[in-house]
C-alpha cells in the first residue's frame, strides 16, 4: 500500500549468514527487485521508515536495525524524496547498496542522473536497475559483496550522543526514537527536527549536483494523475472505479463464482462425500462426530465456508486491492474523501481500512495501525466492527434483499450510511484528544504489472488462510460443542425476549445471531430458511450487519486495541446492534 | 498567505509550517520550509495537493491553513 512514508520488505534474503533487508518508499519497486534477486516473490508490507511515527513504522525500524546489509531501493524519478531515507540508512552506519530503480521512468520524465558521482558522494555502490525488466539485477547481486557503510552526514555525526557503541542506536537516540531512548534511559534531546533539516539540506545539495532535467513534458500518467484529483473528474473516476469493483466483487465473485464453489462443489459434492466417508468410521451422533461432520463441524462447515465461500471472495478482493496499491490510486482516493472522513473524526487515509473492511473486517482492523493517533484507531476499529459488512456478508445480504425490490436495498444502504455517520460524529465529539490531519505522499500513477498483482494476491490469500483459518476452526469447534451439549437451544429460549419482543422476529432467529458470532455472514445465512416477511428480513439483516463481528475479528480487536478497550467495543457494538434493530423495526411501521 | 489561499498552478515558497509533526514529515518528503513548490490541485473544501519537482503530496485543509506561503513567479 502506498500510504505511508517509507517501507521495508519484511522478509529477508538469507545470504550465507547475512540478513539482507530491502528498504524504500512505497511504490518504488522493492517487490520487483526482490523478485528479480531471488526468483521468489515476497510480499511488500507497508512497514515504513526508520523513525517510528506510527505502529507500522515501529515494526520497520526493528527489521532495519537487525539487518546486516540494506538494499535501499529508490525511485529514480523521485530521487529528491527517496534520498532522505538513503541518507538516514547511511547515517545509521549499515552497509548499504543503493538500487537506483525505474531508470527508464526517470528518462521518460526527462531526468538524467550521474550515477558515478552519486556513488562517490554517498560512498556506497549505486546500481541503476529496471527491476521489472530484470535489468541491472546481476550487477546489484555482485554489488552486495561490496556493500559498505557510506559517508555519513558530518554535521549529524558530530551531534551523536557519546557512550553508545552501536552507531544506529546512537542515531535513533539522537532522532528521539522513544523505545531506543528508553533502552539507554536517555531523555529526548530535542534535536530531531534539526537532524532532519540537516539531512534534507544535504539531500537537496546532492540532487543539485547529480540530477539534471532535460525536458519537462507531461506524460499520460501525469495527465491522468491531474485528472484523478480534479474536483469533477476525480469524482467521475472514483465512481467508475467503485462500479467496476462492485461488478467484480459483488456480482461475478459473490454470486457467480461462489455459486459454483460453495453451492455446487462443496454443497453437492465435497461435503456429502466427506460426511459419507467419515460416518462409516465415526457415528455422526457422537460428540466427536458432531465436532467433525455436524452442522458446525470442522470438515463440513469450516471447510465449505473457508474454501467454498471465503477463499474466492478473499482472492478477488486482494486482487482488486493489489491493483489499487500498485497503480498508486489508493492515496488519491484518500485525498478525495478526506473532507467526509474528517466529520467522523478520521482523515482520508482511513479510507484504506474501510475499503479493506468490505473485504474482511479482520484484515482491515489490522491495517488501522497506519492511522496517526490512538483516537483514530479506536474510531476506525469501532466503525469497522459496527457498520461495515464484509464481502461474504454482503453476498448473503444482497441475495436476501434482491427479491424485496430496489427500495429495500436503498433503505438498507441508507440506514447503514446514517448509522456510520452519526456514530462516527458522536465518537468524534465524545472521545478526548484530536485526530491527525491528512498528510500523504502521492506516488506516480502507473499501470500495475499483472504478474505482480497475481503474486501479491496469492501471498495475501495464503496468509489469510493460515491466520484466519485456525481461529475460524477454533470458533467452529466451540459452537459445535455448545450445540452438542444443548447450550445453543438454551440460549435460544433465553434470548426470546430480545428476538420476539424487542425486534419483532421469530424466536429461531436467535440461532442466526449466535451463529453470527462465528461468522457474520454465517449468521445472515441462518436467516435464509426462516421464511421472514419483508419487514422482518430488513430488521434481521440490519441487526446482524451491525452485530458483533465474527470470532476471528473479535480476537484481532482484542489483540490490536487491548483487552479493556476491545471488550468495551464488543459490548457497545452488541448493545447498539440490538437497540438500533428494534428502533428500525418500529420506524418501519411509520414508513 | 496560507496554502489554502493559493490556486492550482501557482508557485510559492513555503515560509512556515505551524505543526510539529507535519514539519518533520514534510522534511522527509522534501517539501519543507524554504522549499519552492507549486499548488497542483485543491479539492473543494478538502485537501491541497502540492508538487515539488516530480513529488506530489496532499495536505488536509486544517493543516494547509497552518502553512504560510509566499507567492513567486512560476
Amino acid at each position: 500500500m502506498s500510504h505511508t512514508c517509507c517501507e521495508v520488505v519484511q522478509e529477508r534474503v538469507q545470504e550465507g549468514d547475512r540478513k539482507v533487508v530491502l528498504a524504500g518508499n512505497p511504490n518504488v519497486g522493492k517487490s520487483a527487485v526482490f523478485h528479480a534477486l531471488t526468483g521468489v516473490y515476497v510480499e511488500v508490507t507497508n512497514y515504513p521508515g526508520t523513525s517510528a511515527f506510527n505502529d507500522e513504522e515501529r515494526v520497520a525500524r526493528e527489521v532495519i536495525l537487525a539487518a546486516d546489509v540494506v538494499i535501499n531501493v529508490v525511485d529514480s524519478a523521485h530521487l529528491d524524496r527517496d534520498l532522505f531515507l538513503t541518507l538516514q540508512l547511511i547515517d545509521m552506519g549499515h552497509p548499504v547498496v543503493v538500487a537506483l530503480n525505474m531508470m527508464d521512468e526517470a528518462k521518460a520524465n526527462g531526468l538524467a542522473i550521474d550515477v558515478k558521482q552519486l556513488s562517490d558522494i554517498l560512498g556506497v555502490e549505486v546500481v541503476p536497475t529496471i527491476a521489472v525488466k530484470n535489468q541491472g539485477i546481476d550487477t546489484l547481486k555482485a554489488a552486495l559483496d561490496r556493500a559498505r557503510p557510506g559517508r555519513r552526514t558530518e554535521a549529524i555525526v558530530r551531534r551523536l550522543p557519546a557512550g553508545i557503541e552501536s552507531p544506529s542506536d546512537a542515531l535513533m537516540v539522537l532522532e528521539e526514537d522513544e523505545e531506543i531512548c528508553q533502552q539507554y534511559s536517555t531523555a529526548r534531546g530535542g534535536q530531531r527536527e534539526e537532524v532532519y533539516r540537516l539531512r534534507r539540506e544535504r539531500a537537496d545539495e546532492i540532487i543539485n549536483q547529480v540530477v539534471s532535467e532535460t525536458n519537462s513534458g507531461a506524460t499520460f500518467a501525469v495527465k491522468l494523475s491531474r485528472f484523478s484529483l480534479h474536483p469533477l473528474g476525480g469524482l467521475v473516476l472514483l465512481l467508475a472505479f467503485l462500479a467496476l469493483m462492485y461488478q467484480v466483487m459483488g456480482v461475478w465473485l459473490a454470486q457467480d463464482v461462489v455459486g459454483i464453489t460453495e453451492e455446487w462443489a462443496f454443497g453437492e459434492h465435497i461435503t456429502p462425500w466427506i460426511v459419507g466417508n467419515v460416518s462409516r468410521l465415526i457415528s455422526p451422533e457422537s460428540f466427536i462426530g458432531q465436532l467433525l461432520i455436524g452442522e458446525f463441524g470442522l470438515l463440513t462447515m469450516t471447510l465449505a465456508y473457508l474454501f467454498g465461500l471465503l477463499l474466492p471472495l478473499v482472492v478477488g478482493f486482494y486482487m482488486v486491492l493489489a491493483f489499487m496499491e500498485d497503480s498508486g490510486y489508493l492515496p488519491r482516493v484518500a485525498v478525495l474523501v478526506d473532507r467526509l472522513m474528517i466529520k467522523v473524526g478520521l482523515n482520508g487515509r482511513a479510507i484504506i481500512p474501510m475499503i479493506l473492511g468490505f473485504g474482511c473486517v479482520t484484515m482491515a482492523t489490522m491495517t488501522t495501525r497506519l492511522m496517526g493517533t490512538k483516537r483514530e484507531r479506536t474510531i476506525a476499529t469501532f466503525l469497522l466492527s459496527l457498520a461495515i459488512p464484509c464481502s461474504a456478508q454482503i453476498a448473503v445480504i444482497a441475495t436476501m434483499l434482491a427479491p424485496l425490490g430496489i427500495g429495500y436495498t436503498a433503505l438498507f444502504v441508507g440506514f447503514l450510511f446514517v448509522i456510520y455517520g452519526v456514530t462516527g460524529m458522536v465518537m468524534n465529539k465524545v472521545l478526548p484528544g484530536e485526530s491527525s490531519d491528512l498528510l500523504i505522499d502521492l506516488p506516480p500513477l502507473r499501470l500495475p504489472r499483472l504478474v505482480n498483482v497475481l503474486q501479491k494476491t496469492f501471498l495475501k490469500s495464503k496468509s489469510f488462510l493460515t491466520e484466519a483459518g485456525g481461529i475460524f476452526a477454533l470458533g467452529s469447534v466451540v459452537v459445535a460443542a455448545l450445540n452438542a451439549w444443548g447450550v445453543l437451544d438454551m440460549l435460544q429460549s433465553g434470548l426470546a425476549p430480545i428476538t420476539e419482543r424487542w425486534l419483532g422476529l421469530p424466536r429461531e432467529t436467535a440461532n442466526a445471531f449466535i451463529m453470527g458470532f462465528v461468522r457474520r455472514d454465517f449468521g445472515a445465512a441462518g436467516l435464509y430458511d426462516l421464511n421472514l416477511s419483508s419487514h422482518e428480513t430488513m430488521v434481521a439483516l440490519m441487526t446482524i450487519t451491525l452485530f458483533v463481528p465474527c470470532i476471528a475479528s473479535i480476537m484481532i480487536i482484542l489483540k490490536e486495541r487491548g483487552k479493556k478497550e476491545g471488550w468495551v467495543i464488543w459490548v457497545v457494538d452488541l448493545a447498539l446492534a440490538i437497540f438500533l434493530g428494534g428502533v428500525i423495526h418500529r420506524l418501519m411501521f411509520w414508513a | 498567505m496560507t496554502l489554502v489561499e493559493t490556486h492550482p498552478g501557482q508557485a510559492f515558497i513555503i515560509t512556515e509550517i505551524a505543526d510539529d509533526f507535519a514539519r518533520l514529515q514534510a522534511i522527509r518528503f522534501g517539501i519543507a520550509e524554504g522549499a519552492r513548490a507549486i499548488c497542483q490541485a485543491i479539492v473543494p473544501g478538502g485537501p491541497v495537493v502540492v508538487r515539488k519537482g516530480k513529488q506530489e503530496m496532499a495536505l488536509g485543509r486544517n493543516l494547509a491553513n497552518r502553512i504560510q506561503v509566499k507567492p513567486v513567479e512560476a
